[in-house]
């Protein structure tokens, strides 16, 4: 836990102790084993089966081998195949968005608010739009807490306001403006007909038309299903997703709203 | 539900008797406020069941227009019905639906009848609404029907899934299918938003989010499509919805009218996670229970949330407190012991020693204490990971439990929980999982004694001591409805709902001494007519 500054990808320990290219490991090195499952909408025939495998060997799976067929509902079947595929993955092509910040103790998370913001740092949370699932958001911000961790609550210098499930965003952006809120953090679970991306991009929106550039509380929005680095395309500061931990974003609260020392402070106009 | 010979767990009667007792006094000064208070959603219910329905251009349903127009007339401690038929009895329009159109514009002036014209009033409202009763009537006798002609589930618990695509087109299909794949109960879930609105839609509708919304005409195309399978498959499909949030004695009375047979309807579930105003919520719920009792509807409470937003282990107790409250409301609105659909599920930590076993205990725990009752057993939701493989597993041991504690209503779990809203595979592969189960396992009942002083018998008589010390806990609260006071302050899952805040306040209206309510008069009495 070592805090550093230096940009993402050189984080990682050594470049070249990545292997160039790599296969799925079934058993053996390099033997490519993989196993899928899908429905075909085919009754179950020898057509079907057929069909099965050439979808497979689309998938670049060759040899294929159908181990289970079974007919469901009314012109269904369910399929499970197993194969070796001859894709080669490289691991060094992958780009990686490292966590930017350190990760902070809980005392040192009260100790960087305390020295350097001297006062509480605000954090008002809500569930957004029709969104009901406040498991997120709870998570991160109720003394609870998530996977062992306390909640953000739970640091004395954080203020927390947690507004609950199904809040309008008008009065989101109202409450953040009684509250003086230093960071919005808005949790969005339900992603039918990408319902978390309408509703974050009218957030960020409202946000920014009723506050002046430069006085937008931070951003922060969370949920499972968001795309890593859309963060821009979605008008916020940052987006965690699944496994999250209230440590993670309180670090990243400190991080980017706590000046520390003599470092130019974050801003956080987007 | 038969009742065992012997319960499994040898629980102390007069702990038993002691925690119904608490609940009792818990709930009935809160049944008191009930019954002082109307809501205008108690008053649209009352219109829907006099035949009014239909919406406007912008489909803002008659009813709405209705009440909002009497109320800002001459206000809605008297109800709605006192004033309304006094208008057509003077005159005012020739029948109900042009007197909301006419009233929509405000052209309508409202009185409240005095002496031989509220006597005339109330008597006509009353012939009025009991169509709507005698409907709900017929609709229970035909129920019983088609019950006799095509028959129950050959097994315990049934089988009881879920469709949510947003298109009732889409999901008469899917409930069909699954209907011939096993399933003996299908439940429409809402879409997401749909508790909080404060009117019912209007018609068929093509466009929910993570549910189909729930109106008359979507109600009675699903009734009607499963009627069809039900004949197909030789055994009678029941139809599931949810009586809460805003609308819920609407949504009830809609209910009875297209023959549902359950309906989700929990006592505190709409104040403490949707934050609906507690009293809203309770006169609404009580209306709403009447409604369920007389139209023969199994209701499910919905115990299953409280152990999803606490832990499951020291949470445990707050759903037999909430079992118990929610037998009381239920039985004190005319519910009888088969309509009650009681909630409680799966969520512990499945790496915590011992977890199954636990599940065991408190499963037995819910049986012992309401063995009439058609339990709700909920699978697994918070420990799903993604890890589908896992999550198959945890859905067998899920069953298993349910099987050997002889649950009512087993909703079915999918491996995909928290991944994608269930695929065909998905629920294919879950159906099998109970079959596999229930088939190979059902019989355990039959061996499954767990010993006297053994590790289930000790967990199942903690939780319920731990009920006790809580229903004990509120009951020394201060005030008129300590009930009232404990939601107010956080005791149910760490939310504070004070009974002066919260969303659908404004509905709330206390009731005049003359106030007259030609339904509750109709459902408390039993009469037809």
């Amino acid at each position: 836990m070592t805090p550093t500054s230096t940009p993402a990808v050189t984080d990682f320990p050594d470049v070249a102790e990545i292997p160039k290219v790599v296969r799925p490991y079934g058993d053996q090195t390099g033997d490519g084993m993989v196993q899928v499952s899908f429905t075909l909408p085919l009754p179950h025939d020898k057509r079907a089966e057929g069909a099965a495998l050439q979808l497979a060997g689309k998938m670049g799976i060759e040899p294929a081998l159908l181990v289970h067929a079974k007919p469901i509902g009314d012109g269904f079947t369910f399929f499970v195949v197993y194969g070796s595929v001859k894709h080669l993955v490289e691991p060094g092509l992958v780009e990686v968005v490292e966590r930017e910040f350190p990760l902070l103790s809980g005392k040192e998370i009260n100790t960087a608010i305390k020295r350097h913001l001297r006062r509480k740092l605000v954090v008002v949370g809500a569930c957004i739009g029709t969104d009901a699932h406040t498991v997120g958001i709870d998570a991160i911000l109720n003394i609870k807490g998530f996977a062992g961790e306390k909640g953000l609550e739970y640091h004395r210098e954080i203020k927390v306001v947690n507004l609950g499930a199904q809040v309008l965003v008008p009065d989101l952006v109202e409450r953040a403006r009684a509250e003086k809120a230093d960071a919005v953090l808005v949790s969005q679970v339900v992603t039918q007909r990408d319902a978390h991306i309408h509703n974050t991009t009218a957030m960020s929106a409202a946000f920014r038309e009723a506050f002046p550039a430069g006085k937008v509380p931070l951003l922060v929005v969370g949920g499972p299903r968001f795309e890593e680095g859309s963060a821009a395309t979605l008008g916020v500061d940052r987006i965690f997703g699944r496994g999250t931990t209230p440590g993670e974003v309180a670090s990243y609260l400190v991080h980017a709203l706590v000046p520390q020392g003599a470092a130019t402070s974050h801003s956080k106009g987007a | 539900m038969s009742s065992r010979q012997r319960p499994l767990l040898e629980l102390d009667r007069a702990d038993v008797r002691r925690a119904r007792q608490l609940a009792r006094s818990v709930g009935r000064p809160v049944v008191r406020i009930a019954n002082q208070h109307t809501t205008v959603s108690v008053e649209r219910a009352t219109l829907r069941l006099a035949g009014l329905s239909g919406a406007d251009h912008e489909r803002v349903p008659w009813v709405n227009h209705l009440v909002d127009a009497v109320r800002e007339g001459v206000g809605l401690e008297h109800g709605v019905t006192l004033p309304v038929w006094d208008a057509l009895r003077r005159g005012a329009a020739p029948d109900l639906l042009t007197l909301a159109q006419m009233a929509s514009s405000r052209s309508v002036d409202f009185r409240i009848p005095e002496g031989k014209d509220a006597t005339a009033a109330g008597k006509q409202s009353r012939t009025a609404v009991a169509h709507g009763i005698r409907t709900i009537d017929r609709q229970r006798a035909a129920r019983e029907r088609l019950v006799k002609r095509h028959g129950d589930p050959e097994q315990r618990p049934w089988i009881y899934l879920i469709v949510a695509t947003g298109d009732i087109y889409e999901d008469i299909p899917q409930a069909q299918a699954a209907a011939r794949e096993g399933a003996d109960v299908i439940a429409v879930i809402r879409s997401t938003g749909q508790s909080l609105l404060d009117y019912v839609p209007e018609g068929a509708t093509r466009e929910g989010y993570a549910g189909t919304y729930a109106t008359q005409e979507n109600f009675r195309l699903m009734r009607a499509a499963l009627d069809e399978t039900s004949k197909e498959v030789g055994r009678y499909i029941r139809l599931t919805n949810y009586a809460s949030g805003l609308c819920m004695p609407e949504i009830a009375a809609l209910a009875g009218m297209e023959r549902l047979d359950m309906m989700l309807n929990d006592s505190m579930y709409g104040i403490l996670f949707r934050d609906i105003n507690p009293i809203r919520t309770f006169v609404d719920q009580r209306f709403s229970r009447q409604v369920h009792a007389r139209a023969g509807i199994i209701i499910n409470t919905g115990e299953d949330n409280y152990l999803t937003t606490s832990d499951a282990v020291e949470a445990a107790h707050t759903v037999t407190v909430s079992q118990l409250l929610n037998e009381y409301f239920a039985k004190e609105a005319g519910l009888e012991d088969w309509q009650l659909g009681l909630g409680h599920a799966f969520e512990i930590n499945p790496d915590l020693h011992d977890s199954f076993r636990m599940e065991l205990a408190h499963a037995l725990l819910a049986r012992t204490l309401f063995p009439d009752a058609p339990l709700k057993w909920m699978p697994p939701t918070k420990h799903m990971t993604g890890d589908v493989f896992k999550g198959n597993l945890l859905d067998g041991f899920f069953n298993l439990v349910g099987a050997l504690t002889g649950q009512g209503i087993l909703l079915v779990g999918m491996m995909t929980e928290a991944v994608v809203t269930p695929w065909i595979s998905d629920r294919d592969i879950a159906l099998q999982n109970v079959r596999y189960v229930l088939n190979a396992a059902g019989g355990l009942t039959e061996d499954f004694h767990p010993p006297r002083d053994g590790f289930i018998q000790t967990r199942a008589r903690q939780v319920l001591g731990e009920a006790i010390d809580l229903l004990q806990q509120i009951t020394d609260e201060p005030g008129r409805a300590p009930l009232l006071e404990a939601i107010a302050d956080g005791t149910f899952g760490e939310m504070k709902r004070p009974a002066t805040a919260g969303k659908g306040l404004d509905g709330v209206v206390e009731r005049a001494d003359g106030y007259d309510n030609p339904a509750i008069t109709l459902l408390e009495t039993g009469a037809t007519r």
